[in-house]
């Protein structure tokens, strides 16, 4: 088995270049890659264009990107949740793409299958489509839709392997997944990582293949954006 | 006239038993608490999930586990759990039976605008646009006036748009309407105490109002 294991986040990404594209796996702050978004900040790295549903909260998340000025393009479905985000979006200082959550979601499993391009129906009639080939199938309009090319896809995962294999854990899947199948390199931190054959090979998510360094994460926060409960006692 | 929680009671009686059901933010989300009894649903998450249940009992969340929304929620017995294109792949090839979502403006060719007012507010689309190209059933849930009292259900809409002529029913504080294949509101069914009337002049796009137009029955 090839060994894929690094020291931590600082070591994972200290090739990481100003100004490359980056996917960031997560959906909210639920399953994002704590781990590197602070070796991110700390590294200083800028001019960054970022793949990732949303885009955290001010103070938390890809929110710590954006605090340090350091994104320079975010491609994102959703970035509701954060005013640093939309005051500068809105003063023009940050570039922002908004595009479909479930185009988003395939375009990264377009690159990780190899496959050019995708045609969705997302978006068809809107300005989501402005410039952009479309194609009639069977009656229907599609959008073309391009497979992403990302420098570095960051993911987290619940449990990995040093051979990089890797489970995710409930709703914190979401994006990871299908991102850690598409970067040039792909970094996953794992939350419990155990040597090569403690995974049982029909329960991995992702296969090693497509991961190229692997750590264990510490210190995960792992904030609640909206905690909702119900009583015991009705 | 109805508040928020009539609204999702209204659109809960649109379930059938059987059902996979994607409920949007906001009224949509409400609906999950009107199912009404010996109807099966399961609820759809978009952010990965198919068969969302309650909100935990406090002490039991797990930062994990959310909806679409964010919030902390739970599995039920015979939930599952995929990644975000899985959960728009069952969207696209309509697996799903029922979206219900809100909206800013509504038009009478069924558009739907509710992702962006340019120059004020942007949120971004989040799923809204794969679900309403796709949906073969599509249930808005709205405010029929804005705060001004001017109409959100349009001849045309003057928003960006979320889809193109794909809405076929919309619920509101008023009414319950159903929008034509050739173009149209037409009234189905009045809120408690509202004339057809008052709906009239709440509705901007065109609308066919039968004089006869039931209220709509709740419980």
């Amino acid at each position: 088995m090839i060994n894929k294991v690094v020291a931590g986040a600082d070591e994972a990404i200290h090739d990481l270049k100003d100004g490359q594209t980056l996917m960031l796996g997560g959906f909210g702050l639920c399953g994002i890659p704590e781990n590197c978004i602070n070796a991110l900040v700390r590294k200083g790295v800028k001019d960054l264009t970022c793949i990732s549903n949303n885009a955290g909260v001010d103070d938390f998340g890809i929110g710590l990107l954006l605090q340090q000025r350091q994104v320079k393009k975010m491609i994102s479905s959703y970035v509701g949740e954060n005013a640093e985000f939309e005051r500068q979006l809105l003063s023009g200082e940050l570039e922002v793409e908004l595009i479909p959550q479930g185009t988003l979601a395939t375009r990264c499993l377009a690159a990780g299958y190899g496959m050019p391009a995708i045609f969705t129906p997302a978006g068809v009639g809107t300005e989501v489509a402005e410039g952009k080939e479309t194609r009639n199938f069977n009656g229907k309009e599609y959008l073309m839709e391009y497979a992403f090319e990302a420098d570095f896809a960051i993911v987290k995962a619940w449990k990995g392997d040093t051979a990089g294999n890797l489970i995710y854990k409930s709703t914190a899947r979401n994006f990871n997944p299908v991102m850690a199948t598409a970067g040039k390199i792909t970094i996953a931190e794992v939350e419990e990582l155990v040597e090569a054959g403690e995974l049982d090979p029909d329960q991995i998510h992702t296969p090693g293949v497509y991961v190229h360094r692997i750590f264990q994460g510490m210190n995960y926060e792992k904030r609640i954006e909206q905690r909702t409960v119900r009583s015991k006692n009705p | 006239m109805l508040d928020k929680n009539g609204i999702a009671k209204r659109i809960a009686k649109e379930l059938q038993d059987g059902f996979y059901v994607n409920l949007g933010i906001g009224i949509p989300t409400l609906v999950a608490n009107y199912i009404p009894t010996g109807i099966n649903v399961v609820l759809q998450s978009e952010n990965g999930l198919l068969g969302m249940g309650p909100f935990p009992f406090e002490g039991e969340e797990d930062a994990d586990l959310i909806n679409a929304g964010k919030q902390t929620i739970t599995t039920l017995p015979g939930s599952s759990i995929f990644d975000s294109a899985l959960s728009f792949g069952m969207i696209r090839s309509q697996k799903i039976d029922l979206t219900i979502l809100g909206a800013m403006e509504v038009s009478e060719k069924g558009d739907i605008a509710n992702w962006k007012i340019p120059g004020k507010m942007v949120k971004g689309m989040g799923g809204a646009m794969d679900l309403v190209a796709s949906a073969k059933n599509i249930i808005v849930a709205m405010q029929h006036v804005n705060k001004a009292g001017e109409s959100k259900l349009l001849p045309k809409c003057s928003l960006p748009l979320t889809g193109v002529n794909c809405i076929k029913k919309v619920v509101t504080e008023l009414a319950v309407l159903d929008i034509l294949p050739e173009g149209g509101f037409y009234l189905i069914e009045r809120a408690p105490g509202v004339s057809v009337e008052y709906i009239k002049q709440a509705t901007s796009g065109r609308l066919i109002a039968p004089e006869n137009t039931p209220e709509m029955q709740l419980s």
